[in-house]
């Protein structure tokens, strides 16, 4: 190593604060700047997790008891197709999107994403969703009620026969998103597959982009399929057409098959950015290379592959015949190889290293606990036997609260965490973070491991009421739902006051190998002054070959 | 101040520094890109066609014996044509002869219209609705979606002509004219398939 070779971990002292956002109101009007509008999308889409929460609370409150004595069964149905709706198109979806926004363009040694205006438009599109799925708490009819997969016949009630209910402006509010998701996706697939800088090869890339790539790919396939769907429930519902109205001779069950062929694989495109995430997080803070890069990063396009073969286990009770149940059963079993050889290799990178446990690695180690049982429980209704027994109970509900809170929203706060001071250019109060994740864990735990046993003991979801039997494990769900609905106020109150007055970042804070890593917190406007030219392959924690080469134009101009 | 720090390694220093992207390329594979994900649309349409095609008992709403072949065939044919005049005028815009380009572009107009018409008169003499069972919606979906973009395909090759005559920012590139070139030979590759599904196939 030569006296101008200096190792990547320690670069950058001092930032370029006055090129980049110091101005909180930058982030409430309209830019094009990739930065900003990741940040927009992660700053509403939380806000919409707070209102979904709200929600939840509501339900988890009324499921307290064995009566039905806190709200009436029409506002509870317009709660929980509410807070899962909500949950999904506007909190997950878009956090993500928002996160992929930040990143994706810095990882991999661009100035910005391929289309920065079709970018704004796809975010702004989000508060137009919002505002919509709210309005229709304020139609005659009351909000949509039938639950976040709105099934026919069910869905196509509508008692106070008017044309603006709420069903209509909830399929217009995913149609709408589905807009947005698609032109988010054609962008990012764009800039991932032209953007590179020179030298950043495909594997050469982080997983991170491997993983938003490869469930961005899912969007562009799948969302089409629910679009064709919701079209023709949106035609039944307000024009008079049959197509999935079994008394007018049309078929219910295709709008099962067109809404599970997305929102199966839906899954993976929430889940994929997250895998990415853990591969980011745990070499940084156990400090060795990710165990196997390449067969992680080929991992990703396999499960996104497998992905779009598997939907119907969504529906082996909708008469669904013996041989397809089988065939199937077997192609879900199927995903889980890839996603094993995953958790493999975080095991593997975490086993033996020097672990920081700071709050993002906490959150990170706590989402792959709670991944590993919510894969067993996976597994469990994959299998039709099983899934015919528990179906349409809180078995189902227990199982996928562990994959969308225990693994993607706690990802989603590691990755938070991580990345904050690179976003803000402030460190977060540690302690505040440590309260927050255990709050977190401790609420998730016992929120949502009593709806195991009470799903296996036959208690069905969906419901406002239910026997006195099963009052135990839905009074420990409650306590920790409320647990967890307190969970989030450290975080905001830690969020808020460190972007104020929390102590300056430098670019590098935890010494982490990535080219996010080597420019300024916050980046500098257009990220990099010149295209870095990368040379090696990421985390390369414990070797000493350099990541990019002439920064020169990165660091110098200023001098 | 800020600190300087270069990596150097002699096995790149030769590559240039300056990498710049090119906007046009990118459209381009971005607009692929959307096609491959709309053809989705179209595909789970024809898919839900096929399916209730085959399992729905009273398929054809009552009275209805089947759809006439004659004028939609002739429409298909004048629409088939009509990839190929846009791909002539292309190669006219190659050679930077614009009226030709011009008079070819309208030609395709021309047909994409009479592709139009023909179909709302077709809608017009037919006998059953939207809302007469399953094959009446799927009939009208289909065909009005993909008339839908059949218009969104005229009206971006009018735009185009419109453009051919401000040549000075013209010249630049033909980014605009591949996409609606490429656009239109996708809607008429979706409607050979319509074509068979819905009067070959009955
Ligand atoms: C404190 C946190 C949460 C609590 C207490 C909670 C509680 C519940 C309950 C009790 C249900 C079932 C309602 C019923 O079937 O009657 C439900 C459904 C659902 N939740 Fe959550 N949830 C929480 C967080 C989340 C998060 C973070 C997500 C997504 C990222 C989410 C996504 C969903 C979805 C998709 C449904 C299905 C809705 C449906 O099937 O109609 N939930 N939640
Ligand atoms: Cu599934």
């Amino acid at each position: 190593m030569t006296d101008s070779q200096v190792k990547t971990t320690n670069i950058i002292t001092e930032s370029y604060q006055d090129l980049s956002a110091r101005n909180w109101k930058r982030y409430f009007s309209f830019s094009t700047d990739h930065k900003v509008i990741g940040i927009q999308y992660l700053v509403t889409s939380f806000i919409f997790f707070l209102i979904g929460g709200i929600f939840a609370m509501v339900i988890r409150g009324e499921l307290i008891t064995p009566e039905a004595d806190l709200v009436d069964r029409t506002f509870y149905n317009g709660m929980f197709t509410m807070h899962g709706t909500i949950m999904l198109f506007l909190w997950t979806f878009p956090s993500l999107v928002g996160l992929a926004n930040y990143l994706v363009p810095i990882m991999i040694g661009a100035k910005d994403m391929a289309f920065p205006r079709l970018n704004a438009a796809a975010f702004w599109m989000v508060p137009i969703v919002g505002t919509l799925m709210m309005a229709s708490f304020f139609v005659p009819s009351g909000s949509a009620q039938s639950g976040w997969w709105s099934y026919p016949p069910v869905s196509l009630q509508n008692p106070t026969g008017q044309l603006i209910t709420g069903q209509f402006l909830w399929i217009l509010a995913v149609a709408i998103s589905g807009v947005s998701s698609i032109m988010g996706a054609v962008n990012i697939v764009t800039t991932v597959v032209k953007m590179r800088a020179p030298g950043m090869t495909f594997f050469r890339m982080p997983i991170f982009v491997w993983a938003v790539f490869s469930a961005q790919i899912i969007q562009l396939f799948g969302l089409p399929a629910l679009t064709a769907g919701a079209v023709m429930l949106l035609f039944d519902l307000t024009v008079g057409t049959s197509f999935f109205d079994p008394s007018q001779g049309g078929n219910p069950i295709l709008f099962q098959h067109f809404f599970w062929f997305y929102s199966h694989p839906a899954v993976y495109v929430i889940i994929l950015p997250i895998f990415g995430i853990f591969s980011e997080i745990f070499p940084v803070y156990s400090r060795k290379p990710l165990f196997g890069y390449k067969i992680v990063a080929i991992s990703s396009l396999l499960i996104a592959a497998v992905s779009g073969l598997v939907w119907v286990h969504h529906m082996y009770a909708s008469g669904t015949p013996g041989w397809m149940r089988m065939l199937f059963m077997l192609s879900t079993m199927c995903v889980s190889v890839p996603t094993g050889i995953k958790v493999f290799a975080w095991v593997a990178t975490i086993w033996g290293g020097k672990l920081r446990l700071n709050t993002a690695m906490l959150f990170a180690m706590g989402a792959l606990i709670m991944f590993i049982f919510a894969g067993v429980t996976g597994i469990m209704l994959s299998a039709v036997p099983v899934d015919i027994h528990v179906n349409n109970t809180y078995f189902v509900v227990g199982h996928f609260h562990y994959v969308l809170y225990g693994t993607v929203t706690m990802g989603m706060y590691a990755a938070i965490y991580h990345w904050f001071p690179k976003m803000t250019g402030r460190m977060y109060y540690e302690s505040w973070g440590q309260v927050h994740f255990w709050l977190a864990f401790i609420g998730t735990n016992l929120n949502f491991l009593p709806m195991h046993p009470l799903g296996l003991q036959g208690m069905l979801r969906r419901v406002a009421s239910y026997d006195p039997e099963y009052t135990f494990w839905n009074v420990l769900a409650s306590l920790g739902a409320f647990l967890l609905g307190m969970s989030t106020l450290p975080f905001i109150v830690n969020m808020v006051s460190s972007w104020i007055q929390g102590p300056i970042a430098p670019s590098n804070p935890w010494r982490a190998i990535g080219l996010e890593w080597l420019i300024a917190s916050p980046p500098p406007v257009e990220n990099f002054e010149d295209t870095p030219i990368i040379v090696s392959e990421p985390y390369s924690y414990g070797k000493s070959d350099p990541l990019v080469s002439n920064l020169e134009g990165v660091l110098g101009h200023h001098e | 101040m800020f600190r300087k720090t270069i990596i150097m390694d002699s096995s790149i220093s030769s590559q240039p520094l300056h990498h710049e992207h090119d906007a046009e390329g990118n459209s381009y594979f971005a607009f692929i890109v959307f096609l491959c994900s709309e053809s989705i649309i179209f595909l789970s349409f024809f898919a839900g066609y096929i399916i209730y095609k085959t399992t729905t008992i009273d398929w054809l709403p009552a009275g209805v014996t089947g759809l006439e072949i004659k004028d939609p065939l002739i429409n298909t044919v004048v629409l088939i044509s009509s990839s190929f005049v846009i791909y002539i005028a292309e190669q006219f815009l190659e050679k930077h002869q614009l009226w030709g380009f011009r008079l070819f572009l309208l030609l395709t107009i021309a047909m994409g219209t009479y592709f139009l018409v023909g179909q709302a008169i077709e809608w017009n003499g037919l006998e059953f609705g939207f809302t007469s069972g399953v094959f009446g919606g799927m009939f009208y979906l289909l065909t009005g979606f993909h008339g839908l973009h059949v218009l969104t395909g005229i009206l971006l090759q009018g735009i185009m002509l419109g453009r051919s005559f401000f040549p000075n920012n013209y010249e630049q590139g033909h980014f605009g004219v591949i996409a609606t070139s490429l656009f239109w030979h996708f809607v008429d590759v979706i409607w050979i398939v319509l074509f068979v599904l819905l009067y070959l196939w009955q």
